[in-house]
C-alpha cells in the first residue's frame, strides 16, 4: 500500500478541548437541569409528594371528622377554604390525606410493572424464538381481558385491601410494558451498533446495559408514566367497588364518587379531587415528556 | 505513532509465519427465504462453499456485485450469523469446535469494521465510551484504564482526544465517525480486521485519509486485513491478494496482478471491463454485463455465471466449475480453464496456459 497524498485534515485549529469527559447519564441529567418545564413540573410534584407525606402538618382539620350543620359549604368558607363534602368534612384535609393512598396505589404498580414488564420484554426481544413466543403468547391472553374486568377479577380473587389492589394492577399494568418493551428491543437489537458490540466480544449481558438498554429506556418510562393515571382512577374504580380503600377512609377516587352526587349543589367541590388527579397525573406525563427529549441527545436543548 | 505495545507485535503468532492466519474451508450459509405455505422452504444461498486462505500481514481483497455474499462471508467469520456448515481456522486453530478456539477468543483477534458508520455506533454513548465498551466488557478493564486506552486509541487515527472524547456520534463527520469505528475495532488489540466496505461511503478525499490511516496501522500494528469492497480501483490499490465473488461463491482468487492483467474467469473480466477509467480513450459506453444478477434463491444449475457469460455452452449447465489452480496463486473456477472439461474452448486455453 503506498500513501495517496492528500491534505491533512482532522483537526481544525481553534477548537476548544473539553473539560472532563462524562457519560450518558450525566449528560442527560444536564439537559434536565437545563430544561425549565421539566424542573418547574418536578417541583409542583415534589409538593403535592410531600403534603401527601406530611399531612398531618398539612392538614387544618380531621379528615374523618364530619358535621350535619356545615354540609356542601362552598370554596372559600372561613375555616374551610377548600369547602366541605357531603357529610361536612374539610376537603383540603381529606385531600392531602387522600393523596397518600392515591399516589402509593398510582405509583407502585406501575414502577413494579415496569421493573417486571422490562425485564420480561427484554428478555424477549433479545431471546430466541421460542423464548419470544412464550412471553409474547402469555402476554397476548392477558390483553383479551378488558383492564377493569381483569383487575377486579384479580381483586376478586385474592380480597380486597390495599395490597392486593396494588398486587392486581401490577399484574394488568405487566401486560402491555412487556409489548412495548419487547417492540422497541426487537427494533434497536437489529441495528449496527449491537451487532458491533456482539462483535467485540462483550457478554450478553453488557450488551444488554450499554448498548440495548439506554436505548428503549426512555420510551419505556414515557409510557409508564402515562400508566400512572390510569392507575390512579383504576384503584378509584376498584375501591368504588368495595374492592380496594374502604370509606370513610380519604383516598381520591373515592371521594370523587361520593360527591358525583352533590355536582348539582356544589359542582366546585365536587370537582376537587378530580383536579387533584388530573394534575398529578398530567405533571407525570410532562415529567417523561421532559426526560424523553433530555435522553434524545439529538435534539440541541 | 508505532506503538508496539498496543498491537502486541508477533508474541501472539502462533503457527509462525508459514501458518496461514486465516483459512476457510467450504462455508455455507443458506437463509430460509420466504417460506412457501405447506410447501418446502425456499433456501437463499447467500453463501455457497466458499474457500480461502489469508497470509499473516497480508491484506485480501474481495470483489463482487451487491448482493453476492461478500458482506455474509464477513459475518460469518465472525460468528454474528451461524455457518451451516464450513471451518474457519485462525492460525492454525479450528474454531467452534472443542479444544479449539471458542468464537469470543476468536472475536478478539478479529474485529469489523461496519460500512455505514453512524448506526454502527451507539447514538446514546459518547465516542471515548463507544471505544472503551470492548476493553470494558471483554477484557474487563476497569473505567480508567479503558478511557486511556480509548484515548490512546482515538490519537492512534488521528481524532484528538480532548476534543473528541466526549462527543457523540452525531457531531462527528463521515469520515470521523468511520475513524472511531476503526478505533473501536483496534481496541481489543486483533491481528485481523475485516473492513466490510468501510470506505465505500466517504467521498473521495475522506476516503483517501482513512485509506492511508489503515496503511499506516497495518505497518504499525502487523494487521493483517479483509477488505471487502466493489470499487475495483480500491481494491487493486489496497490489496496483496483479491477474491472475486459471484452469487456467494468464488469465481477467481489471485494475486493483484492475477486479477487486474492475467483475469480468465469471464466474470472478471467484464468486471474489469466496466471499471470506470481516467484515460478517456479507454472509455467504453457498452454495458460489459447485461442484466442483473440472477436470483440466489433459484441460482442457476452447474456454473452460476453461465445466465450471463457469452462463452456458456452445454457443460456448463450440467457440471459446477470447480475453483482450481491455473498458476501458482491463481485459481480458477471455469470450465473453459479446465481441460478435458467438455468445454469447446477449454483446450485452447490449457495450451495457452502451458
Amino acid at each position: 500500500m503506498t500513501d495517496i497524498a492528500v491534505v491533512q485534515p482532522a483537526i481544525k485549529p481553534g477548537e476548544q478541548p473539553d473539560s472532563e469527559p462524562r457519560g450518558y447519564w450525566r449528560t442527560v441529567g444536564d439537559r434536565l437541569l437545563h430544561d425549565r418545564v421539566t424542573l418547574g413540573v418536578a417541583a409542583v410534584l415534589l409538593v403535592i409528594i410531600s403534603l401527601a407525606a406530611f399531612a398531618p402538618w398539612a392538614a387544618t382539620h380531621d379528615p374523618l371528622q364530619g358535621s350535619v350543620i356545615r354540609r356542601l359549604k362552598p370554596v372559600g368558607t372561613p375555616g374551610y377554604f377548600l369547602g366541605t363534602d357531603e357529610t361536612g368534612r374539610d376537603i383540603w384535609s381529606r385531600l392531602v390525606y387522600g393523596g397518600r393512598l392515591s399516589l402509593v396505589c398510582g405509583i407502585t404498580p406501575v414502577l413494579l410493572a415496569t421493573m417486571i414488564g422490562g425485564m420480561l420484554g427484554l428478555l424477549a426481544g433479545v431471546g430466541g424464538r421460542l423464548l419470544n413466543t412464550l412471553i409474547m403468547r402469555v402476554v397476548d391472553v392477558f390483553y383479551a381481558f378488558p383492564s377493569v374486568l381483569l383487575a377486579i377479577a384479580i381483586c376478586g380473587v385474592i380480597g380486597a385491601g390495599i395490597g392486593n389492589t396494588i398486587l392486581s394492577l401490577t399484574v394488568v399494568f405487566i401486560a402491555p410494558i412487556v409489548r412495548v418493551t419487547e417492540s422497541l428491543t426487537t427494533q434497536i437489537k437489529t441495528r449496527d451498533f449491537v451487532e458491533a458490540a456482539r462483535a467485540s466480544a462483550a457478554p450478553l449481558f453488557a450488551i444488554i446495559r450499554h448498548q440495548i438498554l439506554p436505548s428503549v429506556l426512555g420510551g419505556i418510562l414515557v409510557y409508564a408514566t402515562s400508566l400512572v393515571s390510569i392507575s390512579i382512577i383504576l384503584s378509584a374504580g376498584l375501591s368504588f367497588l368495595g374492592l380496594g380503600v374502604t370509606p370513610p377512609n380519604p383516598e381520591w377516587g373515592l371521594m370523587l364518587n361520593a360527591l358525583r352526587q352533590s355536582i348539582f349543589v356544589n359542582p366546585i367541590v365536587a370537582a376537587l379531587p378530580g383536579v387533584a388527579i388530573v394534575i398529578t397525573s398530567l405533571c407525570f406525563n410532562l415529567l417523561s415528556d421532559g426526560l424523553r427529549s433530555a435522553m434524545d441527545i439529538k435534539l440541541q436543548t | 505513532m508505532t506503538d508496539r505495545a498496543l498491537s502486541g507485535g508477533n508474541a501472539r503468532d502462533r503457527g509462525g509465519p508459514a501458518q496461514p492466519l486465516l483459512l476457510v474451508r467450504e462455508l455455507k450459509k443458506h437463509f430460509p427465504g420466504k417460506g412457501r405455505w405447506l410447501g418446502r422452504r425456499e433456501m437463499v444461498q447467500a453463501v455457497d462453499g466458499v474457500s480461502f486462505s489469508l497470509a499473516k500481514g497480508t491484506t485480501l481483497g474481495v470483489v463482487g456485485e451487491s448482493g453476492c455474499g461478500k458482506s455474509t462471508t464477513a459475518r460469518l467469520l465472525l460468528y454474528l450469523i451461524k455457518p451451516d456448515a464450513g471451518e474457519v481456522i485462525f492460525d492454525g486453530e479450528a474454531v467452534g469446535v472443542p479444544q479449539g478456539l471458542t468464537i469470543r477468543e476468536l472475536r478478539v483477534q478479529m474485529q469489523m469494521v461496519f460500512q455505514d458508520s453512524y448506526s454502527s455506533l451507539n447514538p446514546r454513548a459518547t465516542i471515548a465510551d463507544i471505544v472503551a465498551f470492548g476493553p470494558r466488557t471483554a477484557k474487563h478493564l476497569r473505567r480508567q484504564p479503558a478511557r486511556e486506552r480509548a484515548e490512546r486509541l482515538l490519537e492512534q487515527v488521528g481524532l484528538r482526544p480532548s476534543f473528541f472524547a466526549r462527543r457523540y456520534p452525531h457531531e462527528l463527520s463521515g469520515g470521523q465517525r468511520q475513524r472511531v469505528n476503526i478505533a473501536r475495532a483496534l481496541a481489543l488489540q486483533p491481528r485481523l480486521l475485516i473492513l466490510d466496505e468501510a470506505v465505500s461511503a466517504l467521498d473521495k478525499s475522506v476516503e483517501a485519509q482513512i485509506l492511508n490511516l489503515l496503511a499506516d496501522l497495518r505497518r504499525d500494528l502487523d494487521l493483517t486485513y479483509i477488505f471487502i469492497s466493489h470499487d475495483l480501483n480500491v481494491v487493486r490499490h489496497v490489496s496483496d491478494r483479491v477474491v472475486v465473488m459471484y452469487l456467494g461463491r468464488i469465481v477467481e482468487a489471485g494475486s493483484v496482478e492475477d486479477i487486474f492483467r492475467r483475469a480468465r474467469h469471464p466474470y472478471t473480466q467484464a468486471l474489469l471491463r466496466a471499471m470506470p477509467s481516467m484515460d478517456p480513450d479507454r472509455r467504453t459506453a457498452a454495458p460489459p454485463l447485461i442484466g442483473d444478477p440472477p436470483n440466489p434463491i433459484n441460482p442457476p444449475s452447474g456454473c452460476r455465471f453461465r445466465t450471463r457469460c457469452a462463452f456458456a455452452e452445454e457443460v456448463c449447465a450440467q457440471v459446477s466449475p470447480r475453483l482450481d489452480p491455473i498458476d501458482r496463486q491463481h485459481e480458477v473456477a471455469c470450465h473453459m480453464m479446465e481441460s478435458g472439461a467438455g468445454h469447446s474452448r477449454s483446450h485452447i486455453a490449457a495450451g495457452a496456459d502451458g
